[in-house]
């Protein structure tokens, strides 16, 4: 199987080519299954590779294919290849099965949609995208990849692009990321400059002579463009807004695989990481900071993608701490279980935004657990897993993160732990909120509709496909989504609550791909010392969130400040910083150097000439006379110079 | 005995001022055109004094072409003046200055 390496992405490839050529014929639901099959057999044969990988021994798990040359240009030589160790093995064992689930419950959630191939013909090239990313054996063809997803992230934020928001939204992801690509591009350059050559197992091998400067500066760039793809600060902005996006393309890109890129990134490039211990520092703080301020505004949001969209946020945080912190195997440890858990999360979320109409302001809901049994108990299981509550995975990961940030810094430990408390919070209260709790949305149609939309920054709800009775709420039930939608859900549920139990083979798994495999010091009574305060606080996080939005103890604006409903104002502080000195200088462009300096100077010119030759058309008197003198006034100046020349 | 050259060197440079002058100050186009004509003729009275006067042939010569140049100057000129008095009874130079600028 391992020679088959090259199917893993090419697969999705054919898929993708297939359905622009034939989507429109195949239709719905045609079209969704052959992608599915796609990324079915993309995984069957990913699981080949892996156990091929299982049976090398330990140090020898490296295999390289090399393919075809791509460009050969002076000293560069870039070939398309593969490289399966197991860290790409891992990415894309997960990549393909998340994607799969979450390709076939798109089958269900698009249906009746009017571009229902198109979607199709955009995720497989997404889930090649991501393929070409997580394999590749050199940092440009990993950068295909990288720009690959950016695109379809922007086609598939931008899917409803009837809705302005939603094509506002694109633009803005695609900007953004724009930013953290002109990073990875620097870096690129650098590492050529250094190396000579942009292949991984060269560079990465010789990773241990650089200098400390251009160790630091390499990594510094790839963390930027990091930074970019994976949502963190500055740089997080776009994943909320990409909630725009139909709610499969959010767990499968904005929560499960392309923001993970940025983590896996800093994952493969670990041994120049470990040469530059001051980034290792600035990447622990950016993700600890991000895990704390995303988390903050997750508490008051009352979208139901937003909340999990500033979680995604908080969690891609977690992982940069951890990776940070120098526990890479927790990072990645971390990426798995969110995958599980935080894509099942978004597609019981979609699930009952389909079940409730395209209705998703949370405060409108309710009681829900009664109307959807499978969505609300598959989501209850992710609640408990991302709150950390053991034995669910994600109490596993993060434990070992927070373990790590101990044994970094106790600062970013306690920003990481009050985080974890935060995080089963806003989890709660997102479940207490949709599932528990009155069936408010009986009494939304009473209410003025001012007071339904609730606070002014509330995106009304989308208006999706073909789904036509959307603001009919006195009359409508909740209902259960349909299999191809609830299956995905049970397989994620479990995956989710069971993953916890690769935490000891993946460790083992992934040491080999390492330079400098990190061991936890802490004797093991601090260990069971931080699992317990780990877990009391996640508990503390539930405990909070059912008095007050299940007891009712307080009241429910006291808990929403308006800064964090608006989400600390960064976007209006990015609108003042950025957007309006941009906006400023376009004017000063457009309305001034263009109008006046450049138009000036061509019409300066035009009228010199002009105004010159009107003072000189004078002089054409049309007179004989006139000439006749000139002439002979000239003949004499000649004469006379003539004259005093030869004197 | 023969006259010195210097004495049609001054002949010519009168007979030069003299058109010189009458094309500037003269108004009738045919007058103008007879002025040039005596330019013409005492630049050539020039080229033979001094052609003799250096023992030259070379001056001789190029009278032959400013004589065949006038002629075709002539021909072209008179031609003009010809159509100006088809249209007008008078040839003002002046009248005619549909050329200004």
């Amino acid at each position: 199987m391992m020679h088959a390496v090259w199917l893993i992405p090419a697969l999705p490839l054919a898929g993708f080519l297939i359905l622009l050529a034939t989507g429109r014929k195949l239709g719905d639901p045609k079209a969704g299954y052959l992608a599915t099959a796609m990324m079915v057999g993309s995984f069957i044969v990913a699981v080949g590779v892996f156990f091929d990988l299982m049976g090398m021994p330990g140090e020898e798990r490296r295999f390289e294919q090399d393919l075809f040359s791509w460009m050969a240009v002076g000293g560069l030589d870039v070939h398309v290849g593969f490289l399966v160790d197991p860290l790409s093995v891992t990415m894309a064992l997960f990549v393909t099965g998340v994607g799969a689930l979450i390709h076939l419950y798109s089958v269900g959630y698009m249906h009746g949609d009017e571009r229902y191939p198109t979607f199709f013909v955009y995720l497989n090239l997404f889930a090649f995208s991501m393929l070409m990313l997580v394999l590749a054996d050199s940092f440009l063809l990993t950068f295909l990849g990288w720009e690959g997803v950016g695109a379809c992230s922007y086609f598939l934020i931008s899917f409803w692009f009837e809705r302005p928001t939603a094509a506002t939204a694109g633009k803005k992801a695609f900007v953004v990321n724009r930013v953290g690509d002109f990073g990875f591009m620097l870096a690129m350059f650098l590492i050529f400059a250094t190396f000579g050559s942009l292949n991984y197992v060269p560079v990465l091998e010789e990773a241990g002579t650089l200098a400390k400067g251009t160790a630091s500066a390499i990594a510094l760039l790839l963390f930027v463009g990091a930074v970019g793809k994976s949502a963190q600060l500055p740089l997080y902005v776009w994943l909320p807004d990409a909630m725009e996006g139909p709610t499969p393309v959010s767990a499968l890109i904005h929560a499960a695989t392309m923001v993970t890129a940025g983590v896996f990134l800093m994952v493969r490039v670990n041994p120049i990481l470990d040469m530059a211990p001051g980034v290792l520092t600035i990447i622990a703080t950016i993700g600890c900071l991000t895990a704390f301020f995303a988390a903050t505004i997750a508490c008051a949001q009352n979208d139901i993608k937003k909340v999990l969209a500033y979680s995604t946020v908080s969690q891609l945080g977690y992982m940069f701490l951890a990776v940070g912190s120098g526990a890479y195997i927790a990072a990645i440890f971390h990426m798995v279980t969110h995958a599980f858990f935080k894509a099942l999360l978004f597609l019981g979320a979609g699930s009952v935004i389909h079940g409730m109409h395209d209705e998703q302001d949370m405060k409108r809901m309710g009681a829900l657990r009664k109307w959807m049994p499978i969505t609300s108990g598959t989501f209850i299981v992710g609640w408990l897993a991302i709150a950390g509550v053991p034995p669910f995975s994600g109490f596993w990961s993060k434990d070992d993160i927070l373990l790590g940030a101990w044994e970094k810094n106790r600062l970013l430990w306690l920003i990481g732990l009050i985080t974890a408390l935060m995080t089963a919070y806003y989890m709660s209260r997102q479940v207490f909120l949709v599932f528990y709790g009155g069936e408010r949305w009986k009494k939304a149609d009473s209410r003025t509709p001012a007071e339904a939309h609730g606070e002014p920054d509330h995106e009304p709800a989308a208006t999706v496909g073909a789904a036509g009775d959307h603001g009919a709420h006195g009359d409508f039930k909740p209902h259960e989504s349909p299999g191809t939608m609830a299956a995905p859900l049970v397989v994620l549920a479990a995956l989710a609550a069971v993953a916890g139990i690769l935490k000891s083979p993946l460790e083992h798994w992934l040491e080999p791909v390492l330079a400098h495999p990190h061991h936890f010091t802490s004797p093991s009574g601090t260990k069971l010392g931080l699992i317990l305060v780990t877990t009391v606080a996640a508990l503390a996080g539930v405990g909070i969130a059912y008095l007050i939005w299940m007891r009712r103890r307080v009241k429910e604006g006291a808990v929403e400040p308006e800064v964090l409903r608006r989400a600390w104002y960064v976007d209006e502080l990015y609108q003042k910083v950025v957007e309006a000195p941009a906006r400023a200088f376009a004017n000063f462009s457009a309305f001034f150097v263009d109008a006046k300096v450049i138009d000036g100077t061509v019409n300066g010119v035009g009228a010199l000439v002009r105004a010159g030759g009107s003072r000189l058309r004078t002089v054409q008197s049309g007179f004989v006379r006139n000439y006749a003198l000139a002439v002979a006034v000239g003949a004499v100046a000649i004469l006379a110079y003539a004259v005093a020349r030869s004197a | 005995m023969s006259v010195p050259g210097a004495w049609y060197l001054g002949l010519a440079a009168m007979l030069f001022t003299i058109g010189g002058v009458g094309l500037l100050v003269r108004r009738n186009v045919l007058i103008m055109f007879m002025c040039i004509e005596l330019m013409l003729n005492a630049v050539n009275l020039t080229f033979v004094t001094f052609a003799r006067m250096l023992n030259d042939i070379g001056g001789q010569v190029v009278v032959f072409f400013v004589l065949v140049v006038a002629a075709a100057e002539v021909v072209v000129g008179l031609a003009i003046i010809v159509s100006i008095f088809r249209r007008r009874t008078e040839a003002t130079a002046d009248d005619i200055s549909l050329l200004k600028g």
